[in-house]
């Protein structure tokens, strides 16, 4: 009988991956256990291993072809018995790996429609050249550069350094700066957010890791008590320029402990900067001023970001401003304020608005705290209505901020009720279906949005 | 960029240079030099400075106790009356161009013995402009970056940590410099303690932490609150050699500085003093103290004090008690000056709510 072998799914947010290696050839007898290929992953490379016993048929995927798919047979196994030529479809799929697609996630999030390209940075100069980058490789570049810039840069955290970072956003630094500013820790968050706050009160400028923002909270009294007040108990004379970066939000699949926005936590706390970009120009452009900053940084990624490639300036030192919103579709109707992977969910929604004659912008607050309230009022004054799209709890979000916003410094522009689009009031479930539920996705922004236009 | 190999060639290149095997690592090395130093070798003018410091500190604690009943000082205000010898004996043997100092919320005392201001600290005290935090701070939360005293933080145990950053940052910066990171025996029960136990010594990081045990962690004894009550020998699962040293006295604090220093100085990792001391006041001006007896505290006072401990040795070596008089009056009234200083400064102008919470403009 004959089986396929299907590209696997290795990590909770592998869509596809590169056939990196065939370590088995055509006739190649196969025992349960062996190693067939390497594949490539959006995280590490992946060794592929049998179960089944059998006879290696023909190869589909040529070794070192790029985005295959999750799902797609990359070659055929014979059981005993079978003829070598049959490539006969198996009914059951045989790779303990993940024998189905993995499920994309936030389908919405991904396929941001061509149409709605961003509008242009205004902070980039005309005429200024673009490479597409995916964001994880514009946060790297970000992070090398200033390390090139600055001795006193350095990076550490769990995993950054040998294993080249859990997400592969360190990937390369040890290699460039070396084990002294590339710092491998052991899984003890309180313990080195403690250390990098310390080093920066001694003058240093630490990039801080987290692997994801949900083990942050262990060591959140260092980021809050240590970092965020000292300048203000010292009456100035304590700064503590550090970043404390790494992924935030919902990943896939992964349930409640590891899926969770912090955004409104640490944008509630005065003395800490908070940042969640998300395109990698702005990935860029913001960790660069982050690492800058003489004020502590809450740099909040997304893990289901980092793949995804953008346009990033080809400039040699694009730094782009703390504090800032951007317009990323103009429109006159009605806007939608949104951050983080919220805004290509918004731009998505904006695009099938614009199919109903509702001409939607969508501004990207990209940095939490200090908010840019004045982008969202002056955006409020032109369009009088208002919807908050945002991947995390509705209670005591920034959506709930937005709100107060609009209505302490907005209300006579208001044509209608600010509504806000989030995440339903749950911990985050694991089963595919309840977490597809949970999620905010692109449809209920266009139904929140109708609504505050009047229009069903 | 290049792709990263599977597998890196490199191997354990975050590890400290240290090889030593369990055969090497001598945990009562520095603990058998420190019996067999004894306590420092001081000089006579040495000993009057030490003495000095100590009873400036006494002074103004007592001072800042009757302040605190006057009303004038708010809050949580932690005294350091009984425990002067630690502070006065561990910061005379730094090298203050380049050694660092952290500690908790009971940091009047470490700031006094750089030799800052009592003005300044006072102010601080009763919430003054003048303070050294400009009032914003308080008794917990004073720092000097001016003498690299990193503070005073009001939450057990996240010196510690604060402190490995610090000693990472003399690492880094190769400035021959070394953080002394001081905690009491309550804060040696906090996770992040052994944390930072394990990354210092992981690393090799030039710090030598100090549990300053004054036999109380607020209202729970030593013996309620830890396993191990020897808290030198906490280290021992990090590979970190421990001293335990008299606290009460000046002279055997200082000389284990001496030895710890030498220790880290040499590139040879963290050391852990425990410092076994007393505190005669409260946990804070609000502790009534009643977990423990008049007669316990009497006791400690009239036989291990370290200011009268060094008052005799000044005096069976030739100072006069007239001298020694004449010394206290100067300090009492030293301290009664940054009393009034702290008193009749104004308070902070109200625009300063809103200053230095962010460095920079955005």
């Amino acid at each position: 009988m004959a089986i396929e072998l299907k590209m696997p799914a290795l990590s909770p947010t592998m869509e596809e991956g590169t056939l990196a290696k065939w370590l088995k050839a055509e006739g190649d007898a196969i025992a349960p256990g062996d190693i067939i290929a390497e594949i490539e992953t959006d995280k590490a490379t992946m060794e592929f291993e049998a179960i089944d016993e059998g006879t290696l048929g023909k190869i589909m995927i040529a070794e070192g072809t790029e985005n295959v798919p999750v799902g797609t047979v990359i070659a055929m196994m014979h059981g005993e018995g079978d003829e070598a030529s049959s490539d006969t479809p198996a009914p059951a799929p045989t790779l303990a790996a993940a024998p189905e697609p993995a499920p994309t996630p936030a389908p919405a999030a991904q396929a941001a429609p061509q149409a709605s390209q961003p509008k242009s940075d205004p902070s980039v100069p005309e005429g200024t050249s673009f490479t597409s980058t995916p964001v994880r490789e514009a946060l790297r570049d970000a992070m090398a550069e200033e390390m090139r810039r600055d001795d006193r840069v350095f990076v550490m955290g769990e995993e950054v350094a040998e294993y080249q970072g859990a997400y592969k956003v360190t990937q390369g630094l040890l290699d460039e700066f070396g084990p002294k500013r590339v710092i491998d820790t052991p899984i003890t968050e309180y313990g080195f957010a403690g250390i990098g706050t310390g080093a920066a009160m001694g003058g240093l400028r630490p990039i801080v890791e987290f692997m994801t923002f949900n083990f942050a909270m262990q060591a959140i009294d260092h980021i809050i008590n240590s970092a965020a007040k000292t300048n203000y108990m010292s009456g100035g004379q304590m700064r503590c320029p550090i970043v404390f970066r790494g992924p935030n939000g919902a990943a896939t699949r992964v349930g409640a402990q590891h899926s969770q926005n912090y955004g409104p936590w640490y944008a509630s706390v005065p003395g800490l900067i908070v940042i969640a970009p998300f395109d990698a120009a702005d990935a860029k452009g913001l960790m660069k001023a982050a690492i800058r900053c003489e004020d502590p940084v809450v740099f909040l990624e997304n893990e289901l970001v980092y793949g995804r490639s953008f346009d990033v300036p080809d400039l040699d030192d694009h730094v782009l401003p703390i504090g800032k919103a951007r317009i990323m579709r103009e429109g006159a109707d009605v806007t939608i304020v949104s951050y983080s992977i919220g805004v290509g969910l918004a731009l998505e929604a904006a695009e099938t608005l614009a199919g109903e004659g509702i001409d939607a912008e969508v501004i990207d607050l990209r940095t939490l705290r200090p908010l840019d309230t004045a982008t969202v009022l002056e955006s409020l004054k032109k369009t009088n209505r208002i919807v908050i799209a945002e991947e995390g709890w509705p209670t005591c979000s920034i959506a709930s901020e937005i709100i107060a916003v609009c209505m302490e410094q907005g209300f006579d522009d208001l044509d209608a009720p600010v509504m806000r689009v989030c995440n339903e009031d749950v911990p985050l479930p694991y089963a595919a279906n309840l977490e597809k539920l949970a999620l905010i996705d692109a449809d209920r922004i266009v139904t929140a949005t109708k609504a505050v236009c009047y229009k069903s | 960029m290049a792709k990263a190999p599977k597998k890196s060639a490199k191997t354990a290149a975050n590890a400290s240079s240290k090889t030593s095997t369990s055969d090497d690592f001598a945990l009562s090395a520095l603990q058998d030099a420190h019996i067999k130093a004894g306590a420092y070798d001081a000089s006579d003018e040495e000993k009057l400075a030490l003495y000095e410091q100590m009873l400036l500190i006494r002074r103004f604690e007592e001072k800042a106790g009757q302040l605190y009943g006057l009303g004038l000082i708010g809050g949580f205000c932690h005294l350091y009356i009984g425990q002067e010898a630690v502070a006065i004996g561990l910061q005379s043997a730094l090298n203050n161009d380049r050694d660092s100092v952290i500690t908790g919320y009971r940091d009047h005392g470490h700031m006094l013995a750089y030799g800052i201001d009592p003005n300044v600290i006072m102010a601080e005290l009763t919430g003054r402009q003048a303070g050294i935090s400009k009032g914003k701070g308080g008794s917990m939360h004073m720092f000097s970056t001016e003498h690299k005293f990193y503070g005073g933080h009001g939450i057990v145990g996240a010196q510690v940590s604060l402190g490995g950053g610090l000693a990472l940052a003399h690492k880094y910066k190769e400035d021959g410099g070394l953080c002394l990171a001081y905690f009491g025996d309550g804060a040696a029960n906090q996770g992040q303690v052994y944390e930072t136990f394990n990354m210092a010594a992981l690393w090799n990081l030039p710090i030598v932490f100090v549990v300053e045990n004054n036999q109380y962690a607020m209202g729970t004894a030593v013996t309620r609150s830890s396993a191990e009550t020897e808290f030198y020998r906490r280290g021992a699962a990090f590979r970190i050699p421990g001293m335990d040293v008299d606290g009460m006295d000046v002279l055997q604090v200082r000389g284990a500085a001496e030895i710890a220093f030498e220790h880290v100085r040499g590139g040879n990792g963290p050391v852990l003093i425990e410092c076994n001391t007393y505190r005669y006041r409260g946990h804070s001006m609000s502790d009534p103290a009643k977990y423990r007896s008049r007669e316990e505290v009497q006791e400690k006072r009239d036989t291990q004090d370290p200011i009268e401990g060094m008052k005799k040795m000044l005096m069976e070596s030739g100072t006069s008690e007239a001298d020694l008089k004449a010394l206290d009056k100067a300090i009492r009234a030293r301290v009664a000056a940054s009393a009034d200083f702290a008193e009749t400064s104004p308070e902070p102008e109200p625009s300063e709510l809103y200053t230095d919470i962010l460095v920079e403009k955005y």
